[in-house]
């Protein structure tokens, strides 16, 4: 009954203002890091259209931000293109896990949705799905407003580029690693994860001390999740 | 920098992000994925934020760095804390910034 009623005044609401109100928590997440990502970017010489283009286009927050990093340290295109296949092949299982929730959707509508599913975008909707909110129009709005916010907040952080000589004493270089952590605690679940995590991190530090430096986090991310899937089917036998 | 070279990996990142987004949406209307590649995928997540992480907490040139100017080492034990505690994105990377900006400006 209770829920019945929530879903009818959900439905009542308009469209627009339910995705503003879904949007908030994830611009808030948005703000910060895309502000960081637009100083850094104007720091290693990126030039305004790239910066909010690369916003536009990808979409990626931790992509992004070591995207940056590796132009800084002059790595090849083909190794960030890689980084950033590995980095962002986790969307697919949020993806997969968001799709029995489509299937009335026409294949556009899923392929617009499909390209603005983040983190923080899959977090809200897998809530609202499981609470019946399966709006298409609230969905899709929702996205748009967050993944705005992101262009605007890179954008904004490239114009206060020129204004900053310096972000180390702003700790913008460490919007990167603070949103790793906060991600890594919403994803670890059990004990398995925690070991998954430590033996991982200590296989990429291998890596890197044996000068596997570009390949490091797609390498360890094979190893590690190859060694969590083998510790769970051993441990369900 | 070359601007070419820049539009040409901002358009493979584009596609290398696009289609493990939006292939399972469009692929799975009525079948799901085999049930050993759904739990490797489960751990992909943890995997490659652990390995993206933990180097650039623990190390400093490819080596260890417990010292007390290791500000990102220090600042990740309350961030931790906060993430694990609140769930909080804005919280986690707010808090974060904060103690490393303190942490450079009292010790650095």
């Amino acid at each position: 009954m209770t829920t019945d009623v929530m879903e009818k005044r959900t439905a009542q609401s308009s469209p627009l203002v339910a995705a503003f109100k879904h949007a908030s928590p994830i611009i808030m997440g948005y703000v910060p890091v895309g502000a960081a990502f637009g100083v850094l970017a104007h720091k290693t010489g990126l030039s305004m259209l790239s910066t909010v283009l690369m916003s536009l286009m990808v979409f990626a927050g931790s992509a992004q931000l070591i995207a940056v990093a590796m132009f800084a340290a002059g790595m090849p295109p083909l190794s960030i293109i890689a980084t950033t296949f590995v980095v962002n092949l986790r969307h697919l299982l949020m993806s997969a896990s968001l799709a029995p929730n489509l299937r009335s959707w026409k294949k556009w509508e899923m392929a617009i949705f499909g390209y603005e599913i983040t983190d923080e975008s899959f977090a809200v909707h897998s809530a609202r799905f499981s609470n019946g909110d399966t709006s298409k129009s609230v969905s899709i709005l929702t996205n748009m407003i967050a993944h705005a916010s992101w262009c605007v907040a890179s954008w904004v952080g490239f114009m206060t580029g020129a204004a900053i000589p310096d972000i180390k004493p702003l700790g913008l270089d460490y919007a990167l690693p603070a949103m790793f952590i906060a991600l890594l605690s919403m994803q670890v679940k059990n004990g398995l994860h925690v070991f998954v995590a430590g033996f991982t991190g200590m296989t990429a530090i291998v890596l890197i001390q044996a000068g596997a430096d570009q390949w490091s986090v797609i390498l360890a991310t094979l190893i590690g999740a190859t060694f969590g899937a083998g510790v769970e089917s051993w441990m369900k036998k | 920098m070359d601007e070419k070279i820049v539009l040409l990996t901002i358009v493979g990142m584009t596609l290398v992000t696009y289609i493990p987004r939006v292939a399972p949406v469009l692929a799975l209307a009525s079948r799901s994925l085999p049930e050993p590649l759904i739990r490797w995928l489960s751990f992909v997540p943890t995997a490659v934020l652990s390995a993206m992480l933990f180097p650039s907490l623990l190390l400093k040139d490819a080596s260890f760095d417990f010292s007390q100017e290791n500000v990102f080492l220090w600042a990740a034990i309350p961030a931790f804390l906060l993430a694990w505690r609140t769930k909080s994105f804005f919280g986690t990377v707010a808090l974060g910034m904060g103690l490393v900006a303190a942490g450079r400006y009292f010790f650095g």
